[in-house]
């Protein structure tokens, strides 16, 4: 294992495991300002958008195979497809593409 | 009487924590094989991959590692990216504190551990008093999944051919819009905010921004803004 590899797990390990701990260990009710948890509730959401555009674009040198991928999972998604399903009905249809065109 | 008391012990103990749990460990079967899987795809070891989800336990901070991983992204923005990331947790471990009953220090840091999206939400939806008990029993058998399918994952990508494994390039892409989409179709806020924060990250991106802190800054941006601008309308 690299040092920066194990460096980075155990940041991210402290830093997930921080906000888990300091509320149950150290509050006594809710000290976050109403305004606060607003704006950490739409992080998931905001986060979500920045993941995938424009990073979905350059995967692959063919712009299309982001393209593709990212209708297929759109389509499936909307028709209340489960998770798993959606990544891999991506995966497949981007497999046929790879496969036929690449 | 005996039976009767043992009953209902046993509706907020360890085993109905395990009984809780069992449907968060049958739904990270699939998203923990898929994370082994793309991990060993993104370049980890097999050991860097048990060992990531062993001391994190957060599927989103862990696919969110790979996808800047594969990026070539430096360590500290990493770390950062995930700390903003997990910093709701706060808000899950404040609200579940609010419901468990009061035990030693060590025992409440101890399964602050385990505290998830999906942990949070099934013991938070429970009636009646959350004990420590019921607590490590929804914790442990979430984690056990967890962990074990993750080395899981990683053996069995180790036989797919190459075709499929260009195929998974797209995968943490396709997971990021199967999660987004459902929450669009109920909330147009949502939409506001992955647009918003998906133009501030293309225009960072074009003005050579390193993708870590763009995707942090467009995150931040758009969360405020949507708040200050539209936040008092509507609420997700």
């Amino acid at each position: 294992m690299s040092s920066t590899m194990l460096l980075i797990i155990i940041g991210m390990a402290v830093v997930t495991y921080i906000p888990r701990m300091i509320p149950l260990v150290f509050f006594n009710s809710d000290n976050i300002h109403p305004k606060l948890q607003n704006i950490l509730k739409n992080v998931p959401f905001a986060i979500l958008g920045a993941l995938i555009f424009p990073g979905i674009l350059t995967i692959h040198e063919d712009i299309k195979f982001g393209l593709i991928g990212a209708i297929v999972a759109f389509v499936t998604a909307y028709l209340g497809a489960n998770l798993i399903v959606v990544v891999m009905t991506s995966v497949g249809a981007l497999s046929v593409y790879a496969y036929f065109f690449l | 009487m005996q039976a009767i008391t043992n009953i209902t012990r046993s509706e907020s103990g360890f085993a109905s924590g395990l009984r809780a749990g069992m449907s968060i460990a049958i739904g990270y079967m699939p998203v923990a094989l898929t994370f082994g899987l793309l991990a060993r795809t993104t370049g980890l070891t097999v050991f860097e991959a048990i060992l990531m989800s062993m001391v994190v336990f957060a599927g989103a901070a862990q696919y969110i590692t790979l996808s800047l991983l594969a990026i070539g992204t430096g360590a500290f923005e990493i770390i950062f990216t995930i700390f903003i990331v997990n910093i709701r947790h706060l808000l899950m471990s404040a609200s579940i504190n609010e419901r468990v009953t009061e035990d030693t220090v060590w025992k409440k840091a101890l399964y602050a551990f385990g505290i998830t999206d999906e942990t949070f939400t099934v013991a938070a939806t429970k009636t009646g008093s959350l004990t420590t008990s019921y607590m490590f029993g929804i914790c442990l058998i979430s984690y056990a999944s967890w962990v074990v399918f993750t080395g899981a994952g990683y053996m069995v990508g180790a036989s797919l051919p190459s075709v499929i494994q260009q195929g998974m390039s797209v995968a943490l892409y396709a997971m990021f819009v199967g999660l987004l989409v459902p929450s669009s179709k109920k909330s147009k806020k949502v939409v506001v905010l992955a647009g918003v924060a998906a133009i501030f990250n293309s225009l960072f991106s074009y003005f050579h921004m390193s993708t870590g802190w763009s995707i942090v800054f467009a995150t931040l941006l758009s969360s405020i803004l949507v708040e200050v601008v539209i936040g008092r309308k509507e609420n997700v």
